[in-house]
């Protein structure tokens, strides 16, 4: 059965590749019903895969499948190879499974759209990609996903690109990850040069055993991490997730839940033992980035207006936490966040994208309100997604994020102050969200006149297609936590799962005052959690409270603008510079060489008459001059 | 009437050789340009022979077989160009098949 994992990124492929070419042939809802079909048989194989592993013994499960040679090159051999192993189908599973539920809310969301079968079309290439990045045995075949992913970011981001705003947001992921790129590739450049070959097993194994210098170690680390912040939206390059808002909502969704930003904390967790044998500084710039991006996209978070913004900031934040994790050595407690996260942060994506589909098109939450009458369904799906990510035991969330902060505390006080303070400012800013959205007066009554063609403008609740998708994460972000209970060793499910990958590296904090006051940590960490909510609700819903929303964190900080002018001023004129030198010096020498031939050429040619007894006379005399040349050198001789 | 000598062979190998070299420069007709082609490669198959019983080397001998050979080749291939062109057009000098010029 595992032999069968390269079906698993095959099937996503094949239905885009038949969408490519009979997508418009096929027609609206079938194309959808078609895409999502093969995303949950993708899915369905994945979950054999998971049980055919399960039953190996532990240290067996790490399968490689070779496809064929891909690239021989001298002593650069590189194949297509897949790599099943806890890690990736960890990683699989939820790309599959949620990438699933997305494709079937997609039918509802964008029915009726002109451009439908082009729609899943993109959905089931990011999807592949997403399974070529998580499942490659090596760093080329994950590149290879890794720009994939990249590539369908910037088709789906700006879906809508008459819309000029999403035409430049998609640009802007597009540019801002081709720097991340610059990160992996050079780092792949490093680990050929230094190991000699490029598939993690080698890498991993070399770092371990001391047979390549520290330096490289560190400089494969460090560089992977600049891939890893461009594609995972951390400081100083998140700026693209908020803007990729402009897509439709299942693609936010798809983004910010199962495919692209997660793919910097799978990528940092499978070369865990490379980050563990690098300099200190490595790991620790890890931790402190990460941390950073927590702390400041949460509070950019507090003053968003649009509902998706707030979710984007959400993101952002919640990956801050996954790069703590890994920094702070705790690769398990950042896939069990990562996969609960996916679980949460799908929901509350789809959930938007509810509320947005009944308010035809609304996404300001000022425009928002009491729709928990209207869409029932959809808040109370919401509602649990807010649980789940403030942090309100017994949801998925507060478990996993609860593991991070007792991994952070062992290692830096600081670090688990900051990530404190941002568990408080999510719970705060998510049940601002909540109360804006399905509480407190209606407001969207004011925004029917602006419709005008809608008449009788009422939200309404979204077709059972969408909601189905809603209700299964719903449930999911509820029990999620089980994966991996604090209580007991036997309850590490995901630990022992993860275990083979992870052991080179994993930090353990065994015997330290964090795990052994680890109820303590938990106590707090519900305090801190419950004051968020409690600090939102006297705020917007009991207004004992002025709502604190300062234009600086509307504007994020300046942060987006400051970018846009130093790369619009200084950075345009440094490029026109380079532009300039290229067209100037570069061209010039290659045009230069050119027009030095043609002249020459211009020159010579009139001695090709096209006669043929000219030629012919050209060569007697030539045989001529030879042979007297001859002649005269045997007479000297 | 003296034994020829291969001096004598040779001196019938230059005159046959600057007889087609001439012809090949001064004749515009295409089929005559090629005899004279033909008439200098003959002449130097005659010196080759000629060389070679000097010699008593073999090695000049097989060399003009090779020389006929290449030459059978080439007037069937030439044959065949000349008249196909001889198609397309009415008269033909060589001097009319101009379109390479520079």
């Amino acid at each position: 059965m595992t032999d069968l994992v390269w079906l698993v990124p095959f099937l996503p492929l094949v239905g885009g590749l038949t969408l490519m070419v009979f997508g418009a042939r096929i027609g609206e809802p079938r194309t959808g019903w078609l895409a999502t079909l093969m995303s949950a048989s993708s899915f369905v194989l994945t979950v054999l895969v998971y049980f055919d592993l399960l039953g190996m013994p532990a240290e067996e499960r790490s399968h490689v499948v070779s496809l064929f040679s891909w690239i021989p090159v001298g002593s650069l051999q590189i194949d297509f190879a897949l790599l099943a192993d806890p890690l990736s189908i960890t990683m699989a599973l939820f790309v599959t499974g949620i990438g699933s539920l997305i494709h079937l809310y997609s039918i509802g969301y964008m029915h009726g759209d002109p451009k439908f079968s082009k729609f899943f079309l993109y959905l089931n290439l990011f999807v592949f990609s997403m399974l070529a990045l998580v499942l490659g045995e090596n760093l080329v075949v994950t590149f290879l996903g890794w720009e994939g992913v990249g590539a369908c970011s910037y088709f789906l981001i700006s879906f809508w690109h008459t819309r000029e705003s999403a035409a430049v947001a998609g640009k802007k992921a597009f540019v801002t990850n081709r720097i991340g790129d610059w990160g992996v590739m050079t780092a792949m450049f490093v680990a050929f040069s230094v190991v000699g070959s490029v598939s993690y097993k080698a890498i991993n194994e070399a770092a371990q055993e001391g047979t390549i210098s520290r330096s490289a170690v560190s400089a494969i680390a460090i560089l992977l991490f600049v891939g890893a912040c461009g594609k995972s939206a951390q400081l100083p390059l998140y700026f693209w997730l908020p803007d990729a808002m402009e897509g439709p909502t299942p693609v936010s969704a798809l983004i910010h839940a199962a495919t692209m930003v997660t793919a910097g904390v799978f990528l940092m967790t499978r070369v865990g033992p490379v980050l563990a044998e690098s300099y200190g500084w490595v790991p620790d710039t890890v931790a402190v980035v990460g941390a950073a991006t927590a702390l400041f996209a949460a509070t950019i978070a507090v003053a968003q207006h649009d509902i998706k913004r707030v979710l984007a900031y959400s993101t952002v934040s919640q990956l801050g936490f996954m790069f703590l994790a890994v920094g702070s050595g705790a690769y398990v407690a950042a896939m069990f966040h990562m996969v609960t996260h996916s679980f949460f942060k799908a929901l509350l994506f789809l959930g938007s994208g509810s509320v947005i589909h009944g308010l035809h098109h609304e996404q300001d939450m000022r425009k928002m309100g009491a729709l928990r009458a209207a869409m029932p369904v959809t808040a109370l799906t919401f509602i649990i997604g807010w649980l789940a990510i403030a942090g309100v035991p017994p949801f998925a969330g507060f478990w996993s994020k609860d593991e991070i902060l007792l991994y952070v505390y062992a290692d830096n006080r600081l670090l688990y102050a900051i990530g404190m303070v941002t568990a408080l400012l999510t719970a705060y800013y998510m049940t601002r969200q909540v109360i804006l959205v399905f509480f407190g007066e209606a407001r969207w009554h004011d925004a029917s006149g602006e419709h005008g063609a809608h008449g009788d403008f009422r939200p309404h609740e979204s077709p059972k297609v969408m909601l189905v998708p809603l209700v299964v994460l719903s449930v999911l972000s509820v029990v999620g936590g089980g994966m991996q209970l604090p209580f007991s060793k036997d309850l590490h499910f995901l630990g022992h799962w993860l275990e083979p990958v992870v052991e080179e590296a994993e930090r353990s904090i065994k015997g330290t005052w964090a795990d052994e006051n680890k109820y303590v940590l938990l106590g707090v960490a519900v305090v801190v959690a419950l004051a968020g909510i409690a600090l939102s609700v006297a705020a917007y819903a009991k207004r004992r409270l002025p709502a604190v929303e300062p234009t600086v964190l509307e504007n994020a900080w300046f942060y987006d603008a400051t970018v846009a002018r130093l790369v619009g001023g200084p950075g345009a004129a440094s490029f026109r510079g380079v532009t300039t030198f290229d067209a100037r010096v570069v061209d010039g020498a290659v045009n230069g060489a050119g027009a030095v031939a043609r002249g020459l050429g211009g020159v010579v040619r009139r001695s090709q008459t096209g006669f043929v007894r000219a030629y012919a006379v050209f060569i007697a005399l030539g045989a001529v001059v030879l042979l007297a040349w001859f002649v005269w050198r045997g007479w000297l001789a | 009437m003296p034994e020829p000598t291969t001096l004598s062979y040779l001196v019938v190998a230059a005159l046959l050789f600057v007889v087609g070299a001439f012809g090949v420069m001064v004749r515009r007709n295409p089929l005559v340009m090629f005899m004279c082609i033909e008439l200098m490669l003959n002449a130097v198959n005659l010196s080759f022979v000629a060389l070679a019983g000097e010699l008593t080397d073999i090695d000049g001998q097989s060399l003009v077989f090779f020389v006929l050979v290449v030459a059978a080749a080439e007037v069937v291939v030439g044959l065949g160009l000349i008249v196909a062109i001889m198609r397309n057009r009415s008269s033909l000098t060589a001097d009319d098949l101009a379109e390479l010029k520079g």
